[in-house]
């Protein structure tokens, strides 16, 4: 028996079922773990919104000049992973690097703009995450959505660098699919924070 | 079946330090579930233990063996161990070995997070135990309710320890809960539909969507609890504004469905056990899998019948009730199942069937007094006291336990290849329900005499005396029970009878591999047209397919 029989994912899954292959079923699963994650830190928030005694309040600190911009940029990241993902599979891989790297850049904006927005919040505001439950959940729920922005763009950047070394293909490069999955759940799930916190909650 | 290959001496091939190389970096199903398996039992000695000592200290009033704060520890950690690094790893464990091979595949589908999730786990467990190092384990018990866990009143970092430990044991969990989703939905053999997938791997794939959504939200509360412990954050924090109710809400959205994490793999168990020593199918195959999914759909939303004594509102009180007890129809369809399968079989009582037995009887006790529970004006009276403790042992051991430990007996023969001591199991099967009866049925009286949970001790003249001695002879009768155990795996390993591929005549996949699997599971992938693929194998004149 050769090892390539023997490989754990060589028999193809049963499609009359299931038409998904493995490893887009655990990327689903893992995203539906993500839900519960962040529905959890947004009850969170929700539950303390407005029972502040000491300020600064939402409407108070937040503004919504870079938000906006930082959300743009977010937005059009789907766009332009999209465009990655379609250069791939048409075999393109300059255009994929291309396109894939803009949207490493957009995501990378966008955390400029978190910290900006941030660096004003401390500076300016003197809102921390242990100033008052505003802060607290704020930065939690931002500081986490931040932070998946970030793994983001650290996979992305892997992928990068292997489309450069060994070359990615529409059949080898499995992984750029899965990666612009959780791009765009990040993507959304920003479209729902950003409608609690800058939106309903201020 | 092909002949069973010799399997070569290991530590002569490979040496000591070659042995512990492979165990340390396998990514081998089978052997990352024994790893699983066996660090489960180092934790149930533990946390075995602990009980123990616990109820040594309860045997008369006014004990003084040990000083109040250890003993707050001590059922801290028992609780925290037996739920994160005893129960739900051996079911997982068990599932690792089994998924695969039930279901025809040559591995679980990411064998490298497989590994992931068991080291997550073992390190986990250990980060909580090292929280002694700091002068004492967390006394904040299982449940952990704010504010006991800020800062203002648990000082040291044990409890930080115990936060961080559950929290990467968490994520391995969560690997696991994914990687058997994949596994079971994307890798059946050929010709295996969802209809035809035998019942435990079934039962495996609800317990891992559970998994999927209700330990994200634990990891959140928990990183929760650090913010608030090491930045300052509020959100426990009841002095400036913090809610120790959020904590419950979100601590139980996470526990009642951890109940059923901890207990449909037991299902899953018995439900491949007692329809093969029963000699017949399982009866209403179509019911039970769809009674294991609205259990896994309805317990997502009974969280609260924790917190009726908190004072919710009378809205709350009573969709919690009724979601509760609406669990019990679907429980309800398993047992007249499992008593209809039996029902005209010619049955066996071997060890398996025998635990089969204990779970039924046992699970039932506990699904009664759960329903009692369930009453939210009832449980006012006895939230908080021995009734409970008495009924959530009663689920855990009568249905976990005797599950799991039928799904042990029946499975260990394809593990190692060898047959278990019957008489050792039955020896185990009698101590453990009679020592296991009398520890947690005096419980209950204890309970509605009033004594609450975790108390210390308690004064002569309450009446709870004799019933706290009942209980603490029950705990001893079921040392040896679990030391019979240990012995009879060790003994049996060596010196046990050789048990060939197939020792039980079963039916399903497992069985028509070697006892011990090759590490590739199968030589060919078999191709599936029935629920029994290893009867119509033997009966290629009256195969099952016909007939479904």
């Amino acid at each position: 028996m050769t090892a390539t029989t023997l490989s754990s994912r060589q028999h193809a899954p049963e499609s009359e079922d299931i038409p998904l292959t493995v490893t887009q079923i655990g990327m689903i699963a893992f995203l539906a773990s993500e839900v519960a994650f962040f529905s959890t830190l947004i009850v969170a928030y929700l539950t303390f919104l407005g029972k502040d005694t000491i300020g600064p309040t939402p409407a108070e600190a937040l503004s919504l000049r870079v938000p906006l911009v930082s959300t743009v940029f977010l937005l059009s990241s789907s766009g332009a992973i999209y465009l990655a993902e379609r250069g791939l599979h048409s075999a393109r891989p300059g255009a994929f690097r291309k396109w894939w790297a803009l949207t490493i850049l957009l995501g990378a904006a966008f955390l400029a703009g978190t910290l900006y927005e941030w660096s004003e919040l401390i500076g300016v505001h003197r809102l921390t995450i242990s100033r008052n439950l505003f802060g607290t959940t704020f930065y939690t729920l931002v500081g986490f959505h931040a932070l998946h922005v970030t793994c983001g763009i650290i996979a992305m950047l892997v992928l990068l660098g292997l489309s450069w070394r060994c070359g990615l293909s529409a059949t080898k490069g499995g992984g750029v699919e899965l990666v612009s999955w959780y791009w765009h759940f990040v993507d959304a799930v920003w479209l729902v924070v950003f409608s609690v916190v800058y939106w309903w909650g201020r | 079946m092909a002949i069973a290959e010799q399997q070569p001496d290991a530590v002569a091939t490979l040496g000591w330090t070659g042995v512990l190389h492979e165990w340390t970096t396998t990514v081998d199903h089978k052997k990352i579930g024994i790893l699983y398996v066996l660090m489960s039992l180092v934790f149930l000695v533990v946390a075995g233990l602990e009980a123990i000592l616990m109820r040594c200290q309860l045997l008369v009033p006014r004990n003084d063996f040990l000083p109040p704060n250890t003993f707050n520890q001590l059922f801290t950690m028992h609780g925290t161990t037996m739920v994160f690094f005893v129960g739900m790893p051996i079911l997982i464990g068990v599932g690792n070995y089994l998924v695969p091979l039930m279901i025809g595949a040559r591995d679980m589908a990411f064998p490298r997070m497989n590994a992931l999730g068991f080291w997550a786990t073992l390190f986990g467990g250990i980060l909580v135990y090292s929280s002694y190092a700091t002068g004492g384990a967390p006394a904040i018990g299982w449940f952990a309710y704010a504010p006991l866990t800020e800062r203002t009143f648990a000082r040291s970092a044990a409890t930080d320890l115990w936060a961080l430990g559950l929290l990467v044991s968490g994520i391995g969990t969560l690997t696991s809960g994914i990687n058997f989703i994949a596994t079971i939905l994307g890798m059946r053999a050929p010709g295996m539909t969802l209809r035809k997938i035998p019942f435990f791997p079934w039962t495996m794939l609800w317990t891992s969507v559970q998994i999927v959504f209700a330990i994200p939200p634990l990891t959140a509360a928990l990183i929760m609890v650090l913010l608030d412990r090491n930045l300052g954050a509020h959100f426990f924090d009841t002095q400036n504004g913090g809610s120790a109710y959020l904590w419950q809400h979100l601590f139980w959205f996470f526990g009642h469905p951890e109940v059923y994490i901890l207990v449909l793999p037991a299902f899953g168990m018995v439900s491949e056990v007692i329809p093969v020593f029963s000699r017949k199918v399982l009866f209403g195959y179509e019911f039970m899998a769809a009674a294991t999914a609205a259990i896994a759909f309805i317990s997502m939303g009974v969280w609260a019948h924790h917190m009726f004594a908190v004072g919710m509102s009378k809205t709350l009180d009573l969709y919690f009730a009724a979601a509760s007890l609406l669990v019990s129809i679907p429980t309800g369809i398993k047992f007249f199942n499992w008593l209809a399968t039996m029902y005209g079989g010619k049955i066996r009582f071997a060890s398996p069937m025998l635990f089969a037995f204990g779970f039924l009887s046992m699970f039932l006790i506990g699904g009664l007094t759960g329903i009692m529970l369930a009453i939210a004006p009832f449980n006012f009276q006895l939230s908080d006291s021995y009734f409970v403790v008495g009924h959530f042992h009663w689920v855990l051991i009568g249905g976990t336990l005797f599950g799991l430990f039928s799904g042990l007996h029946y499975w260990y023969p394809k593990v190692t290849g060898r047959m278990l001591s019957e008489r050792l199991a039955q020896w185990q099967f009698w101590l453990l329900l009679i020592g296991f009866m009398l520890t947690f049925g005096p419980m209950h009286i204890s309970g509605v005499l009033g004594m609450p949970r975790r108390i210390y001790t308690y004064d002569a003249n309450r009446g709870w005396e004799f019933w706290n001695q009942i209980t603490t002879l029950g705990a001893l009768i079921q040392v040896p029970s679990y030391a019979l155990f240990v012995i009879n795996i060790t003994w049996s390993y060596f010196k046990g009878k050789p048990a060939g591929d197939d020792p039980w005549n079963a039916w399903t996949l497992e069985w028509a591999t070697t006892s011990p699997p090759p590490s590739y599971n199968f030589e060919e992938i078999p191709h599936v047209r029935s629920r029994r693929p290893l009867w119509d194998l033997k009966y290629p004149d009256d195969p099952d397919w016909k007939y479904e």
